[in-house]
């Protein structure tokens, strides 16, 4: 059974999101690591980069496949988890202290579309 | 309409192992136990086994058998001695793969076993009924009445003698194998083949034999190895995957196992091709490409020059676990396949810079 975080927002392409003021720190849910087995390296955006929610802005690569980030919501990269390049493996280990990359939100009202814990849950069935 | 996914006869116990599984070659098969890099490095270090039973088998005997086979396989197996076994391909006319496959020289005469890739059964048994009209041969396939294992590793031949009892393990040599007698009257064949690029041996036997060996090896303590680490540690060995780096498209010359190939035999499917390609040089070739960078290269993604025309694409490719470099195998233009040219490879959004390098990633531990 993954394992899922109440008080944080979730997409259907199994990011998480946790609101800090008016940045969204992002991450994969521990059902995307879970599927992705053995993460060996996360190709994370450069700060300063801006997407739009649903660009995919990096990928997950686990031994077997990768999977792509998708923003979760439009704005700016303002940092990434460094700490990532020499250890991808501490997204297996704990997929909601890992974060990926924190956004400066260019609209916030994208978060409305994000789903709740118990959403995302009922989405994993 | 999704066709109904065949088990093997092991198919249960992964299950109840908690084995990932997935489809492959029409097979529900264990991608992963443990994890991947888990039963990789337990093959490299220790031993491992793998469920196999969806190879197929496929016997030839007869009169002509010897000259059949010579006729349909790359290699050469005239005056091969019985307990022996060749690895090569059977190829179209115009020098494309039909399979890459083991030919075992049986002990009793003129027959020999045809041990071929779980996805090109259907294919390859066609192929072979119909060029042998002509032969006074018989073809007899048994894919689906052998069960197969693979265990794998240095500690192979220890696990073997051990816990199965095959006492005349150490006695084989890679690319050897002997038959046993089971209790119960049926054949069993051990041999001293595999596809990690260590020493190991398949074991090839009914169905209820090969569930009793997996639950012996189990209860020892073995790791189960799925197909996942299957990929990643024969990979590093640089062999070669049917439908990655050898195709319909792609010849033994383009995928350099020209070895494989014996251009002195007077003829065979496919020969006078392939001869073509070897004095003209193939268009394309199978390299090896190692990235500077940790970014994973996954088949399909484009080989490009400098400039950014494309050359070629990836066939295979991983982060490699035993050597911790990101490598790939890429169908390349020839004029860009010598060792050292540098390439690139367009991963997502960014171009990585490469080198051709040698295939064989990791040095093999055969025994000689």
């Amino acid at each position: 059974m993954s394992k899922i975080v109440d008080g944080l927002l979730y997409s259907e392409s199994h990011e998480w999101v946790k609101v800090d003021g008016n940045v969204a720190i992002v991450g994969i849910s521990d059902y995307a690591q879970s599927e992705l087995g053995d993460i060996t390296y996360v190709d994370m955006p450069e700060p300063d980069d801006e997407f739009k929610a649903g660009d995919d802005f990096g990928a997950v690569e686990s031994v077997k496949t990768s999977g792509e980030i998708i923003a979760p919501v439009s704005g700016k990269v303002v940092a990434c988890n460094t700490e990532l390049a020499e250890h991808p493996e501490l997204i297996n280990e704990d997929a909601y202290s890992a974060w990926i990359v924190k956004i400066e939100m260019s609209d916030r009202s994208e978060l409305d579309s994000l789903l709740n814990a118990s959403a995302y849950a009922k989405l994993l069935g | 309409m999704e066709e109904q996914l065949k088990q093997t006869c092991l198919h249960d116990l992964h299950l109840g192992l908690g084995a990932k599984m997935s489809p492959f070659a029409g097979y529900d098969m264990p991608i992963q136990y443990s994890g991947i890099i888990d039963e990789h490095n337990a093959v490299r270090n220790h031993a491992g086994v793998f469920d196999v039973s969806h190879m197929g088998e496929i016997f030839i005997s007869g009169e002509d058998a010897e000259r059949f086979v010579n006729h349909i396989f790359t290699n050469d197996v005239s005056g091969l001695e019985p307990g022996k076994i060749l690895y090569g391909m059977m190829l179209y006319e115009d020098g494309g793969t039909v399979d890459d496959l083991l030919v075992y020289k049986e002990f009793e005469p003129r027959r020999y076993l045809l041990v071929v890739n779980a996805s090109n059964i259907g294919k390859d048994y066609a192929w072979i009924k119909m060029q042998a009209c002509r032969w006074k041969v018989e073809v007899d396939n048994q894919s689906d009445i052998w069960g197969q294992i693979a265990v794998q590793g240095p500690e192979a031949e220890k696990t073997v003698t051990e816990v199965l009892g095959f006492s005349g393990a150490s006695d084989l040599k890679f690319y050897e194998f002997c038959n046993h007698a089971a209790a119960d009257g049926s054949r069993v064949i051990l041999s001293r083949t595999g596809y990690t690029g260590e020493d190991g041996f398949e074991i090839y036997a009914s169905p209820e034999l090969i569930r009793a060996y997996w639950k012996s090896l189990m209860a020892a303590g073995v790791k189960p190895c799925g197909l996942g680490c299957r990929d990643t540690l024969r990979f590093e060995a640089g062999l070669p995957l049917y439908g990655d780096e050898l195709s319909a498209e792609i010849s033994p010359v383009m995928a350099g196992l020209s070895m494989f190939c014996k251009f002195d035999k007077p003829e065979f499917i496919g020969k006078e091709a392939i001869a073509a390609q070897k004095a003209e040089g193939a268009p394309r070739r199978i390299v090896g490409i190692e990235l500077q960078d940790s970014a994973v290269p996954r088949a399909g993604y484009p080989v490009e020059l400098e400039d950014g025309t494309e050359v070629g694409h990836v066939t295979t490719g991983y982060h490699s676990i035993t050597l911790g470099r990101s490598l790939c195998f890429a169908l390349v233009d020839s004029g860009h396949a010598a060792l050292g040219t540098p390439l690139f490879i367009r991963i997502r959004r960014r171009v990585f810079p490469g080198t051709v390098v040698k295939k064989r990633f990791y040095q093999t531990n055969y025994k000689k």
